[in-house]
């Protein structure tokens, strides 16, 4: 038995993975839940969003790299990341202005505003490939490791590395910075306020002199920055491709979901509950189990309980496990 | 949504609530406001000749309300007169077809609830009142939305008017009892300190002691120069504090005059007071 490369193990394969896994989820399930609890349906095209969002961030990367602009140890996407989210809030917003808001003067029910995110999803999804093409791009540059497999090893003992890299810090630092930024505009700030009003009670919010047509426009913006900034480090940890960010719509619902649509609080929490039950379970454990388990009782098997080409079945088990026994999610969220 | 004829609103029955939120409004906030006209003379407010509803049939035929400076109307009549869609359609929330209205000498007809708000007008409507999600404080401070000045004194004249909402005023409005509702209802509405405070049906779904608390209190809001028209269910208790009384029915004014010469008058009192 061997309890620390266990742990190490599992840190290394498990739980670092999950956690950057999980933030990536979380960003994207908030966007989601703002505008399912603000414009009151499930915008399909959240994955598309992102997908165009950090293609624009790519793009700026590439100019920046071009004219000898680096940041050192940080990734040049992050300085590029401003200016993807002004091109892809500008995106989304004409979009609403084209698109959605006909449908807003029309007061037409929430599931055909379902349906329009979906054809807005298509274009956006045919655009962004237009654009930058099918490809896998790596874009992430600056320090690979903040802590290395290899030196671990080296300095430990330990059979086992641990690797950490610093795409993966990347992602935990800033959602953590991201999370408690929103926190603090939607409970802190005028404009936040008028945005949970507008939630609450439409009508009320416009006899209180709260503009809905300011109101969407924040939260579409907000929305289009949480997708980028969600897409940009999904790119930065695996790679960019368009098509898996259309795949990623299904784990980001269901983290919505999980968490309870329309809680900001819950589409965090979902959003770790959906990447710890996708990694767990694609997870072969027999590497963790040898070492925990004596040795007559060491497992032949890999111990995986499905395939990593099967991950979006946990997704959509855990939707619909959610769906049948607690439909409000963990977070109570609103009237789902 | 199946009472309109709007295509884009029949969703065929599929409200998949995991998709979908219920909850929206009724009003349409894309519209953008007209201008507004002199009308000098004339009442307060000059709601006249409202003709309209919410689809192809009209609701409203003909109907006018008026309320001079800091005085008190009141509006009843039975179910499904149409007396909220009065309300609605003075506050601008309804396309009218005809008719007008005019506040403090202006025709205000053209302008966007929002922007009636910003003249001086403030709404209580009948049901969805408050947020309820947001705590009674922050309901207040939505009523604001519109000041750019500091309105601390305004919340605490309204904690004075309702001493239980201070108590409350980090619990979330819609925890609260009816009573302790329809108070952060009426308070939210005063923040922008309104100059016509229009009601509907403020005492619904309260106990008696309750109701004549309101009424004290509505009395104490006129007290201090704030024109109010009301929609009241308890129509005897109503048109005792009331300056004028409307009587509504089928969208159109059935009776009007001072409210205690409503209650005396025996047609009144047979058809619509129950004796
Ligand atoms: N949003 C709406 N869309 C279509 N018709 C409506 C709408 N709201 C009310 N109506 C109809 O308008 C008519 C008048 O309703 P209104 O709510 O104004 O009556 P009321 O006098 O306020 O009744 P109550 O005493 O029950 O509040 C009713 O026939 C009602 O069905
Ligand atoms: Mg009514």
């Amino acid at each position: 038995m061997d309890l620390l490369n266990a742990i190490v193990a599992l840190l290394n394969f498990v739980v670092i993975p999950a956690t950057a896994y999980g933030a990536q989820l979380a960003l994207g399930a908030l966007g989601v839940t703002l505008i399912y609890g603000i414009l009151r349906f499930s915008n399909f095209a959240h994955g598309d969003t992102m997908a165009f969002g950090t293609a624009m961030v790519i793009l700026f990367t590439w100019l920046f790299q071009s004219m000898g602009i680096h940041l050192g140890p940080l990734p040049t996407a992050l300085l590029a990341l401003p200016f993807g989210i002004a091109a892809t809030a500008a995106l989304v917003l004409g979009t609403d202005r084209a698109v959605y808001r006909f449908y807003r003067k029309q007061k037409a029910a929430p599931v055909i505003l379902v349906i329009v995110s979906m054809g807005v999803m298509f274009v956006m999804n045919g655009v962004t490939r237009f654009i930058i093409g099918v490809g896998e791009i790596r874009f992430d540059d600056g320090a690979r490791f903040v802590i290395n497999a290899g030196e671990f090893k080296k300095s430990t003992g330990l059979a086992e590395g641990l690797a950490f890299r610093s795409t993966q810090a990347l992602t935990i630092v800033t959602a953590i910075l991201v999370v408690a930024a929103l926190f603090w505009f939607l409970n802190r700030t005028r404009t936040g306020k008028s945005m949970r009003a507008y939630s609450d009670n439409e009508d009320l919010a416009l006899l209180s002199g709260i503009s809905p047509e300011k109101v969407v426009a924040v939260t579409w913006t907000i929305s289009a920055a949480l997708a980028v900034i969600a897409g940009t480090l999904y790119g930065l940890d695996k790679s960019f491709k368009a098509f898996n960010y259309f795949q990623l719509l299904l784990p980001i619902f269901a983290s919505a979901i999980v968490g309870g649509l329309g809680s900001p609080l819950g589409a965090i929490a979902g959003g770790f509950v959906v990447a710890f039950s996708e990694v767990s379970i694609t997870y072969a454990w027999k590497k963790v189990a040898t070492y925990v388990l004596p040795e007559s009782l060491a497992p032949d098997g890999l111990m995986q309980l499905l395939s990593t080409d099967y991950k979006f079945a946990v997704s959509f088990a855990i939707l619909i496990i959610v769906l049948l026994f607690k439909p409000t999610g963990l977070f109570k969220g609103k009237s789902v | 949504m199946s009472r309109s004829s709007n295509p884009y609103q029949d969703d065929r029955g599929n409200k998949d609530r995991s998709i979908t939120r219920e909850g929206k409004g009724e009003v349409d906030s894309t519209r953008k406001s007209g201008s507004t006209r002199p009308a000098p003379g004339g009442p307060f407010l000059a709601a006249e000749n409202m003709t309209g509803g919410y689809g192809a049939a009209d609701i409203l035929h003909d109907c006018t309300l008026t309320v001079e400076q800091g005085q008190i109307a009141v509006i009843v009549g039975p179910n499904g007169a149409g007396k909220s869609t009065a309300m609605k359609a003075v506050f601008g929330m309804l396309n009218l077809r005809g008719g007008h209205v005019k506040l403090d000498g202006e025709d205000i007809s053209e302008l966007t609830p929002q922007d009636r708000v910003a003249r001086g007008m403030g709404f209580v409507p009948q049901t969805h009142n408050v947020f309820p999600s947001m705590s009674v404080e922050e309901n207040l401070e939505m009523g604001a939305f519109i000041r750019t000045d500091d309105f601390k004194g305004t919340m605490e004249q309204v904690y004075d008017l309702f001493p239980i909402l201070k108590e409350k005023r980090r619990q979330p409005a819609g925890e609260l009892s009816g009573g302790q509702r329809q108070q952060v209802a009426v308070g939210r509405a005063l923040m922008t300190r309104p100059k016509l405070l229009m009601l509907d049906e403020p005492t619904a779904g309260v106990s008696p002691i309750v109701m004549d608390e309101l009424f004290d209190r509505i009395i104490e809001v006129a007290r201090t120069g704030i024109s109010i028209l009301m929609v009241e269910q308890n129509a005897r208790q109503a048109l005792e504090i009331a300056d004028r009384g409307y009587v509504l029915v089928q969208g159109a004014n059935r009776y009007t005059d001072t409210g205690e010469a409503l209650l005396a008058d025996p047609e009144v009192r047979r058809t619509f007071l129950g004796g």
